[in-house]
């Protein structure tokens, strides 16, 4: 979409221009390419020299069980995360939709989670299902269900997937509700005068007509899980016990700045890089390139 | 002198050829309306002398000025749009004061000016109002007060009734006419309405597909169209087009086997030319005899009515007569009509041309 | 009968959830007022103890053991959140502004490489932002803090969405009346656009003061510590943990950012929904 009226004159905006442009290419695509550069290099034990190796990094990766068994973990935590918050906003806001009083009590009490940083979700989950301290871990140890996230990693992997979805619930809920908010009420009256009613007029009418919204959360809750839950993973439990919870992100942080191993870990930037242009081109596919332009 | 002068007007969006060519002489004070379907290059033309396009050739002069080159607000014009596009933080006192203000003016000459400009509009108790607490009539007084404050050489109007309802619409007309012939400032008014043209314009420029067809004044145009598009667009309903052959060396015309006289008038053209026989719906008489046209449908009007037929070979007439006491004609009755012979226009049927008689 | 007792199912739902999202949030603020040898004894009560909540006072003024007072937290946060809201609406609207009311060339590839941002957090591109930083001396500063997140392009999105919906009527008139770019961008466009920039703010806000990874990353003195950064450190400790006063800090580290999500809460939907897509 372009504007049919502009101002005339090439050297103003550029000059507001400029700024953005200078701190784009200094801190986002400098580093990127030189990502993609390390990615394909190679430093001696002692960090003195580099050499240019092709693939092998990549090649090593995808050798490497550990990262295979990442990818995998990764790709679980993702999908349970997008599932249970989309499902549940989506069934939060039907309801909060339908035509019943206090609507807009609810959308504020409903909300508000929003503002809740990921690290900040993992501490209030870990308060609450602490086995010692927590109120619910304490009382699952007490009626004899063995409890402590601290040594087991499924129970692990359960509780970094319930606060990293808890936490986003509200933003998909926000979208939600404002999509069938969005569908004109007279089509919905149409469909009660030709007799769909309950589950089957949302299934052939509202939720069509919802698709939109859907798969742009489908890709924004993706992109949520894979990345931003970093801080939440890693304030549960830095990715253990094990390896039990460490998704690709916390293994490009562990692997590049804490076990300071260079090109493997740019060769993991990359390919996260690679995951998220896949998922941007498909929500071009879905949405359209209007979506964004 | 002239109040604005178009020369040789050209616009063209890549190959898209929008406006061929316009050449244009308003005179002082006058009021020009332009006046086409949509696309016919009638918009172009404004925002090209208002500026917001640059032509591709041809010159604009305003008030004997080349403007072509300038910036919009380096023109010395106003222009109201058709969505008023008034600021909608502003209250109406800012909106009409905006622009004195860009030029520098001391306050109280811009006071002076609003206060002068709402008298004349009725605006003085809604000064500070923001325009989305203004009903639409009054929202469109806003936009001529903020072209009215900067007492321009030329008035720029660009369908500034088509988002009233029509009773608000008649009024306005009104006051905008009254108002231009008080300013006595030359504008150019652009419209595809036709009623709208036909009340407001000291002249018409009738504009089909990016070329001017018939500039003339409005009973000019509608007594004698200059071709077949006008005749169509102008007058509701659209005139009658019937297709026929010159007779009786150029003082006759027949319509499938029924001869039409024209009158004491001769028409130089062959026996056998083939022709529009052109004739409107109000002009055309029922007759005792003559020929036989099936009636399709009837639409009555209240005083009026309006007679829809159609001919077993597909050429379809419509009349409009009064109400006669008796009821009008049921469907699939035959009706037989007159043409009065100084009420025919003749067009050339392969150009479209208008075809005085010699 | 049956008819009104089925309407309330969907009122029952829906409370049911307001519990479910408020109770994380009710354990710490209860949690918060009472003794931490309780709590650390799984004996912790849904029903606060009024007489703690002076544990507010001591988090704030003097800390817990192991981390610093609070109030220097939340000032490094505020500042943090406050830096990168308005430095990121003050950078983006120009740049929105030139590439939707401007034909100037190499626009569309500004704008892409703007656009490409997007497609590049902070985690594809952890070590060599990280040697940038350094390179620039800009680890452990307030202004590698905050200045490289002022780069990025969701906000110059969210901006030029607004600009593009202003009617170009709007446009026609300011220029007819004599407006050149920069005062149409003060006199019409920003006074137009203070619903979204008030949007905006919220989400700029709440994405600041949310920050873990980038801090964590580029400020390893605990002087720059955020309160987000400060309340992971605390429950990392496992032994000896002051229970009540991690709470309390909990507590503390959600009130501004939903407090403003919550007081803003119009604008922010609205501006999030219609910008977003």
């Amino acid at each position: 979409m372009e504007r049919r009226t502009l101002f005339p004159g090439k050297l103003l905006p550029a000059l507001l221009i400029l700024p953005q442009l200078v701190l784009t290419l200094v801190f986002f695509l400098w580093p990127a390419v030189q990502a993609i550069k390390s990615s394909l290099e190679r430093e001696d034990a002692f960090g003195t020299s580099t050499e240019f190796v092709g693939l092998e990094n990549f090649a090593d990766l995808f050798g490497d069980p550990l990262y295979v068994a990442a990818i995998g973990r990764t790709a679980l935590f993702c999908g349970c995360v997008t599932l249970l918050s989309m499902g549940v906003a989506l069934g939060l806001a039907v309801l909060a939709d339908t035509e019943i009083r206090g609507r807009a009590f609810y959308r504020t009490m409903l909300i508000w989670p929003y503002a809740v940083a990921p690290a900040m979700a993992a501490v209030l989950w870990v308060l609450m299902f602490h086995p010692q301290i927590g109120l619910v871990g304490a009382w699952l140890n007490r009626i004899g269900i063995d409890w402590d996230y601290k040594l087991d990693g499924t129970q692990a992997m359960a509780l970094v997937i319930l606060a990293a979805a808890w936490k986003q619930i509200s933003y998909n809920f926000i979208f939600f509700l404002a999509g069938l908010q969005a569908i004109p009420k007279t089509i919905i009256e149409a469909a009660r005068i030709d007799g769909a009613r309950g589950f089957r007029r949302f299934r052939t009418i509202v939720l069509p007509l919802l698709m939109p919204t859907v798969y742009f959360l489908l890709v924004v809750d993706l992109v949520y899980a894979a990345f931003e839950t970093f801080a939440t993973v890693y304030a549960v439990n830095a990715g253990g016990p094990g390896q039990s919870t460490q998704t690709l992100v916390l293994k490009v942080y562990l692997d590049g700045i804490v076990n300071a191993n260079v090109g493997s870990s740019s060769a993991q930037s990359v390919v996260l890089m690679v995951g998220v242009i896949v998922l941007c081109a498909l929500q071009f596919r879905f949405l359209g390139r209007k979506a964004v332009t | 002198m002239a109040g604005l002068t178009l020369d040789g007007l050209r616009k063209s969006f890549g190959a898209n050829e929008i406006l061929k060519g316009v050449d244009l002489t308003l005179a002082d004070g006058e009021m020009l309306v332009i006046v086409g379907a949509s696309g016919c290059g009638k918009s172009t033309l404004l925002r090209l002398v208002a500026g917001l396009e640059t032509p591709t050739d041809g010159r604009i002069l305003i008030d004997g000025r080349d403007v072509t080159q300038l910036d919009p607000s380096a023109r010395d014009i106003a222009m109201v749009f058709q969505n008023y596009a008034l600021y909608p933080h502003m209250s109406v006192y800012e909106n009409m004061a905006y622009g004195l203000k860009i030029r520098g003016l001391r306050k109280a000459e811009i006071r002076a000016k609003v206060d002068a400009a709402s008298s004349l509009l009725g605006l003085e108790a809604l000064l500070d109002r923001k325009p989305r607490q203004l009903s639409g009539g009054q929202r469109q007084r806003v936009a001529m007060g903020r072209a009215i404050v900067r007492d321009p050489k030329l008035f720029l109007f660009d369908e500034p009734l088509s988002n009233l309802d029509a009773k608000l619409r008649v009024q306005m007309r009104g006051e905008i006419r009254r108002l231009q012939r008080r300013l006595k400032v030359t504008s150019l008014y652009v419209t595809h309405d036709q009623v709208e043209a036909m009340t407001l314009g000291d002249r018409l420029l009738v504009m089909h597909q990016g070329v001017p067809v018939q500039l003339a004044t409005p009973t000019e145009i509608f007594e004698r169209p200059a071709d077949t598009y006008v005749a169509g667009f102008i007058g509701s309903p659209a005139m009658n087009l019937l297709t026929g052959l010159m007779r009786r060396n150029g003082t006759a015309i027949t319509v499938e086997d029924t001869e039409f006289d024209l009158g004491p008038q001769r028409y130089a053209l062959p026996d056998g030319h083939p022709v529009f026989l052109g004739i409107r719906p109000e002009h055309v008489a029922l007759a005792a005899d003559g020929m036989a046209w099936p009636v399709e449908v009837v639409e009555l009007l209240g005083s009026e009515m309006l007679v829809h037929a159609t001919r077993p070979g597909g050429a379809t007439l419509t009349l409009r007569t009064p109400n006669p006491p008796s009821g009008g004609p049921g469907m699939g009755e035959a009706i037989r009509v007159a043409f009065p012979a100084d009420r025919i226009h003749v067009f050339d049927r392969a150009s479209g041309r208008r075809i005085e008689p010699a | 009968m049956r008819r009104s007792a089925l309407h309330l199912i969907p009122h029952a739902v829906l409370i049911l959830a307001i519990l479910l999202f408020a109770l994380p949030i009710w354990i710490a603020i209860a949690g918060s007022t009472q003794d931490s040898a309780a709590i650390a004894r799984g004996e912790v009560s849904l029903v606060p103890n009024l007489n703690g909540l002076s544990v507010y006072r001591d988090v704030l003024l003097d800390g817990s053991a192991g981390a610093g007072p609070v109030w220097r937290a939340l000032l490094v946060s505020a500042g943090m959140a406050l830096a990168i809201a308005f430095g990121k609406i003050a950078l983006s609207l120009p740049s929105a502004y030139a590439v939707t009311f401007f034909r100037f060339p190499f626009r569309m590839t500004a704008f892409w490489l703007i656009f490409l941002t997007l497609m590049l957090p902070v985690e594809v591109r952890l070590i060599p932002t990280f040697q940038v930083m350094s390179s620039l001396d800009l680890i452990n500063s307030f202004t590698g803090l905050t200045i490289p997140l002022i780069a990025s392009a969701t906000a110059t999105l969210l901006f030029r969405q607004t600009f593009l919906a202003i009617p170009d009527e709007l446009v026609e008139a300011a220029r007819m009346d004599g407006a050149g770019p920069l005062r149409f961008l003060r006199d019409i466009v920003i006074p137009v656009s203070g619903a979204n920039i008030a949007a905006l703010f919220v989400i700029l806000f709440v994405y600041g003061w949310n920050q873990y990874l980038w801090p964590l990353l580029v400020a390893t003195d605990p002087k720059l510590d955020t309160v987000v950064i400060g309340i992971v450190k605390m429950i990392g400790v496992d032994t000896a943990t002051e229970w009540n006063k991690v709470m309390a800090t909990a507590v503390l580290a959600l009130i501004p950012p939903v407090a403003v999500v919550l007081l803003m809460q119009r604008w922010f939907v609205k501006g999030l929904t219609e910008g977003d897509k």
